[in-house]
């Protein structure tokens, strides 16, 4: 805070953290606010609000824990998001490694080229080619009858679709910090452990691993919000049966009309990645600054 | 070695015997890395040998060679405590936690350390973790320990410290060290030999004082201590002696390997060689000081070669008794030097 004084004088420094936090308000703070307003409040129709019916109450978040099938979604969601962030992390490291450290530049280049191409598309189109790929009869099943791996097709819409449309859409959010911690890493530490003998598998996880411990927090952090709050892919790679949470809050709002119970599985929602992200952090023994940074 | 199209080390053959302190001297970018790699095993030549005990080692991986390397930037885990990083070979080695925390704890012994285990490399100063790096290559008990400049990142005070100190870990563990550097006094100062390099070539090995008074080449003796340089062209060689005559007057000195009346080359005079005379014969040069350096038990005079068209810098080092005869600054003298201490060398 002192720093941003020192660094463009008082006025300057003051316009500055005003503007900080008047974005923090408007963005997070004023929302959040009428979210959490909203979500403890029944939900009345306009003649009745302000009235003394208008209490705070914890109905809509009982009717979440008590109803048969949205508090399983609701953890379906969370932990789906987990399997979401541990593929990417599991893709992602060793192509991580091997641009940061084993890669000649051309191969570099030509691997950015490869992955970035796809993030040009927007969200939308990108869930749309896994629709098409794993499509009922589409060319996955065409492909593995062909090769005989399978004799008849399978339905790949439904969680694993949706796992694998996600793993694909936010790999980069897990590459790039990942990658860029690794780049980092002095060459020399990873020849002395291996001078002194150690093997590929120790040498990561003594040497690679602890130095790129941030990047990957930080791409766990990021993948595992995106996920719990995504909407296209679980929409369109979702089967009936493969709800995600965030489609009931969507029809709390927009299809019901039931904007305080929307809000509270919203404030649900939110309440619990925010405590997965921060016991992420705490395991990983990574501060959210650092981590952010 | 070939990395494509630059070489960069060529063909070159060197011997280092065991429990010796062999230094590669050469100026930055020559080659001694990249030499250093070889012998380590994290390089393959494209072409040639590395014999570890006689016995060939090409297509053998750095980890199963008899060698441990210090990395110029050391390359301690930053992660790791003191003691995990020096017992970290032996943790490769499937070694026990207790046996592992009393062979790191003896190693700080050694490295005089002790009960600084628990620390992490970044609560270390600069010479504290040169010297683990020392302590973790030495945990694997190899038979060469390989440094490539260690002591390249320490301010000068400490780097003549610690140039005492390995000097000591090295005959204290009788373990055989290559030590490069591009700092010609560092390798006098602790080496047993010393292989000069220039360009990826072998320029001359020997113990340094040999480096010293008998250089093979114009490089070694420029390279290697403080010298005076007379360019010429060689009239005479007999006898181990060779004549030079230059624009700056006739001289004689030793002859260097491989002259031949007619060619053009260097004759060398170290500043300790060279003394103020007032008889006049061979070997003359005419001299007025510029200004006189003072260190301690010594001073250089900086002296400027008069009556010659372009002005030539030459030092020359006077002991402190001498300095009260010395000549006066500005005013022009004469200075000579003996044959036997003068050497002459082919201009390549
Ligand atoms: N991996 C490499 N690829 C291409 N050129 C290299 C590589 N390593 C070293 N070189 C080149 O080889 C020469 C010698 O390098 P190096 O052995 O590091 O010199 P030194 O350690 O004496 O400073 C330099 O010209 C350098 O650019
Ligand atoms: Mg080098």
């Amino acid at each position: 805070m002192t720093e941003i004084f020192d660094r463009f004088g008082k006025p300057l420094g003051g316009i500055f953290l005003g503007l900080a936090l008047l974005w923090l308000a408007g963005m997070v703070l004023v929302p959040g606010v009428f979210m959490i307003n909203a979500s403890l409040r029944p939900h009345l129709p306009p003649p009745l609000r302000g009235g003394e019916l208008d209490v705070y109450v914890l109905d809509n978040f009982a009717y979440l824990i008590n109803h048969v099938n949205h508090g399983r979604i609701f953890f379906k969601t969370v932990w789906s998001s987990a399997l979401v962030t541990l593929v990417t992390l599991l893709l992602c490291y060793p192509i991580a490694f091997w641009l940061a450290k084993v890669a000649r530049r051309w191969q570099v280049a030509v691997m950015l080229v490869l992955l970035l191409i796809p993030y040009l598309m927007n969200e939308v189109l990108r869930g749309l080619a896994w629709y098409i790929i794993l499509a009922f009869s589409g060319p996955l099943n065409a492909i593995l009858i062909g090769l005989g791996l399978m004799d008849e097709p399978v339905r790949w819409y439904g969680d694993g679709g949706v796992v694998a449309g996600m793993a694909y859409a936010y790999l980069l959010f897990m590459l790039f910090p990942i990658y860029n911690a690794i780049s980092t890493l002095d060459r020399a530490q990873i020849d002395a452990a291996r001078d002194l003998g150690a093997s590929a598998w120790r040498i990561h996880r003594r040497v690679v691993l602890p130095h790129a411990k941030v990047g990957i927090a930080t791409g766990c952090v990021f993948v595992f919000m995106m996920a719990a709050g995504s909407y296209v892919a679980p929409a369109l790679l979702g089967a009936p049966g493969s709800r995600w949470f965030t489609q009931i809050v969507y029809e709390w709002f927009f299809e019901i009309g039931n904007w305080n119970r929307g809000a509270a599985y919203g404030v649900a929602l939110m309440a619990m990645c925010l405590a997965v992200v921060l016991g992420l952090l705490a395991l990983f023994r990574v501060n959210l600054a650092s981590a952010v940074k | 070695m070939r990395f494509g199209a630059t070489q960069a080390v060529k063909s070159l053959s060197l011997d280092v015997r065991q429990g010796e302190f062999f230094s590669i001297l050469g100026p930055s970018g020559c080659g001694k890395t990249t030499l250093l790699r070889l012998i380590s095993g994290f390089l393959q030549p494209t072409a040639g040998q590395v014999l570890i005990n006689g016995k060939d080692m090409v297509g053998v991986p750095s980890n199963m060679r008899a060698t441990a390397m210090i990395f110029q930037s050391l390359a301690l885990f930053p992660f790791m405590r003191v003691w995990e990083n020096i017992a970290f070979g032996l943790e490769a080695r499937g070694v026990g936690t207790a046996e592992r925390r009393r062979e790191a704890e003896r190693l700080l012994e050694l490295i005089a350390l002790p009960g600084y285990g628990n620390r992490m490399p970044g609560e270390l100063s600069g010479g504290q973790r040169q010297r683990v790096a020392i302590a973790r290559a030495l945990a694997i008990q190899p038979q060469v320990l390989l440094l490539d400049e260690p002591l390249s990142a320490l301010d000068l005070k400490l780097r003549q410290h610690m140039r005492a100190e390995l000097r000591d870990l090295q005959k204290r563990t009788g373990v055989t060290f290559i030590y490069i550097t591009h700092d010609q006094s560092e390798a006098l100062a602790m080496s047993d030999q010393v292989a000069v390099m220039n360009g990826g070539e072998l320029q001359q090995i020997g113990t340094p004082q040999e480096l010293y008074s008998h250089p093979k080449t114009a490089f070694v003796a420029e390279f290697v201590g403080e010298n005076n340089a007379l360019t010429g062209t060689v009239t005479e060689v007999s006898g181990g002696t060779a004549v030079l005559e230059g624009p700056q007057g006739r001289f004689s000195g030793r002859a260097g390997a491989g002259l031949n009346p007619g060619a053009k080359a260097r004759l060398y005079v170290r500043p300790e060689a060279l003394s103020p005379s007032s008889e006049t014969g061979e070997n003359r040069l005419k001299l007025a000081i510029e200004r006189f350096d003072f260190e301690g038990a010594f001073a250089t005079a900086y002296a400027l070669l008069q009556g010659t068209g372009s002005p030539q810098r030459m030092f020359m080092t006077i002991s402190q008794q001498g300095l009260s005869d010395a000549p006066a600054i500005g005013a022009p003298f004469t200075a000579g030097f003996s044959a036997e201490d003068a050497i002459v060398l082919s201009d390549d």
